[in-house]
């Protein structure tokens, strides 16, 4: 979707990609085949500038067939460079920072008042945390102990201009939610058995639950990875291909 | 507005009583709270899980009515006015809105209802606001009498809804025909001009110009639109006939509130002289009841009969 005209949000893509593959390959309960089914578990993707990490994941997971993807930034498509409800399996529309974790705690309430054990996982970027309607969700659901509510923070280290201790410092990070009421747990979020370990825990009954997923901006994209200027990119041909060659490379080669 | 009836109730007291009297019985709906206080000392029995209160946290009400009303509940939300159409607006827009979800956004303190409480309490921009969103109903009730009833009404439309309502009692309006939520109420008739209406003291000073223009000779339609949008255009247009001049009255700022929905709706269709009774495009800058600072800002009978008076001179080609 980066190779296409219209480019993509590269780097914060890739650093969700593990984070993305272990929810819903591993611990989410949904089925493909009825994406609003009332027993599942919903992710809601606050960092909307993931969308194209997600497209791929749902696609992956069977939501839609691989050429709908093809339509990605083409006009009339609903695949834009930030989720919207139209696409198979995408719970809301993001993109606009600070939105999710308000609306996981809605769903997490709504889970609460239906008897349910079903789980809401928000993934928020860490430069999103600087918008102050993050921190007012934290504490609204920690005060109601939503625990069946889990906040995943990629915590790649960069937003748009630089990093994010130099623009707006988010540390202590761990210590700010604890602060906030949450049991906070930390993963390498690349590593896909240490963030399984994280996301299957058994919930603290008293507390909502935040994994900071320590990750790589543009994990994977060698001529990028760990650059602010990977936020979005527009790959050319060779570039295309390098990055598909170092993806495949690090998988091993397999390609469904 | 001195003949003005006394005021009766506050129409979110009797919003209150409602959701507190349909709480039990609509295992949908669900109540979210920021604090207002409002709820304070309702028992609601068997559905008190469905009542919450999540702090002085207007985005978090939004987003979380939101992630409510997506898992099949109808939030109702409460807060002030001037917090639900400006600070927490995004939210309402992108999370409400764009997902066209029952929430019910229940805002008080509207207009300049909130008196000495001042500018930061005042929402003169709110109808401008909530206008503009695709999806959303917009309800003004008239008075406390017919809130419950289009509550009741609004709470069926399964989308979003921006019901506006003042914080102290105000006078019921005069009985007129039933209240149907996007149907104005013709609460009287007339052949030389119209006036149309929106919220609690600009309908009864269009009802009270009414009678001041009838000493005069001069006979008044009062339309009383509790619905900004959608807007009844059709009793508009009916109530115009071959006239060609309305007269609205609102309590809001004169840009992008209900003066300009009926002049947009209007001029769509007809040449139409819409003359915007309306508060002036400035803070408010001085304390004072509700009445007091809608009659400092022009928006009393004595200025809406003026104004009638002058259409009527300016259209016979008089001059003054």
């Amino acid at each position: 979707m980066c190779a296409g005209p219209e480019g993509g949000h590269l780097g914060g893509s890739m650093s969700l990609v593990e984070i993305l593959s272990v929810l819903y390959f591993r611990v989410m309960r949904h089925d493909p085949r009825f994406p609003g089914l009332p027993e599942r578990d919903v992710l809601l993707l606050s960092k909307g500038h993931g969308g194209i990490a997600l497209f791929a994941t749902l696609c992956e997971a069977g939501y839609f067939p691989a050429e709908v993807l093809d339509e990605y930034a083409r006009p009339g498509s609903h695949f834009m460079a930030h989720p919207h409800p139209e696409i198979p399996g995408v719970e809301i529309a993001s993109g606009s920072l600070g939105h999710g974790l308000a609306l996981g705690v809605g769903y997490a309430l709504a889970n609460r008042l239906d008897g349910s054990d079903r789980r809401s996982f928000v993934v928020m970027g860490d430069g999103e945390l600087q918008e102050g309607s993050v921190w007012e969700a934290a504490s609204v659901a920690s005060a109601h102990r939503l625990n069946s509510l889990t906040a995943i923070v990629d915590r790649n280290g960069l937003q748009i201009t630089g990093g994010t201790e130099s623009v707006n410092s988010l540390e202590p990070l761990a210590d700010r939610w604890r602060a906030f009421g949450w049991r906070v747990l930390e993963a390498d979020g690349h590593d896909t058995e240490e963030l399984t370990r994280a996301l299957t825990l058994p919930a603290d009954p008293q507390a909502p639950t935040v994994i900071i997923a320590h990750t790589v901006k543009g994990k994977g994209v060698p001529f990028v990875e760990g650059q602010a200027r990977s936020h979005y990119a527009r790959l050319n041909g060779r570039q295309h291909l390098r990055a598909l060659n170092a993806v495949r490379a690090s998988t091993g080669g397999e390609r469904r | 507005m001195s003949t003005a009836p006394a005021p009766a109730r506050a129409a979110r007291e009797v919003y209150r009583d409602t959701v507190a009297e349909l709480l039990p019985g609509e295992p949908r709906l669900v109540v979210l709270d920021s604090d207002t206080g409002l709820f304070g000392g309702v028992d609601f029995g068997s559905a008190a899980d469905r009542y919450l209160n999540l702090g002085i946290a207007e985005h978090t009400l939004m987003g979380t009515a939101a992630g409510l009303a997506r898992e099949g509940r109808i939030p109702l939300v409460n807060t002030m006015a001037a917090f639900a159409s400006s600070r927490a607006v995004e939210a309402v827009k992108i999370d409400i809105a764009m997902g066209n979800l029952p929430v019910l956004i229940a805002a008080t303190h509207s207009g300049v209802s909130a008196g000495h409480l001042g500018p930061t309490h005042h929402a003169l921009e709110d109808l401008a606001v909530m206008r503009a969103l695709p999806h959303m109903t917009v309800v003004v009730p008239g008075d406390a009498a017919g809130t419950g009833e289009l509550l009741r009404q609004a709470l069926t439309l399964g989308g979003p809804v921006y019901f506006r309502l003042g914080r102290g009692a105000t006078p019921d309006l005069p009985a007129g025909p039933p209240l149907r939520l996007g149907k104005a109420q013709q609460l009287r008739h007339g052949t030389d001009v119209t006036l149309a209406a929106c919220g609690p003291y600009p309908t009864l000073a269009a009802l009270e110009a009414a009678d001041l223009l009838e000493c005069e000779g001069i006979t008044a339609n009062v339309l009383h639109l509790h619905t900004v949008k959608p807007l009844d255009t059709p009793a508009l247009l009916s109530s115009l006939g071959v006239r060609d001049t309305v007269i609205t009255v609102e309590e809001h700022w004169s840009s992008g509130g209900f003066g300009s929905a009926v002049a947009e709706a209007l001029s769509a269709v007809r040449p139409v002289r819409v003359h915007r009774m309306a508060l002036p495009d400035e803070f408010v800058p001085v304390a004072g009841s509700q009445r007091y600072l809608l009659e400092r800002g022009g928006v009393s009978a004595r200025a809406i009969a003026e104004r009638a008076r002058d259409s009527l001179v300016s259209r016979s080609g008089g001059t003054r």
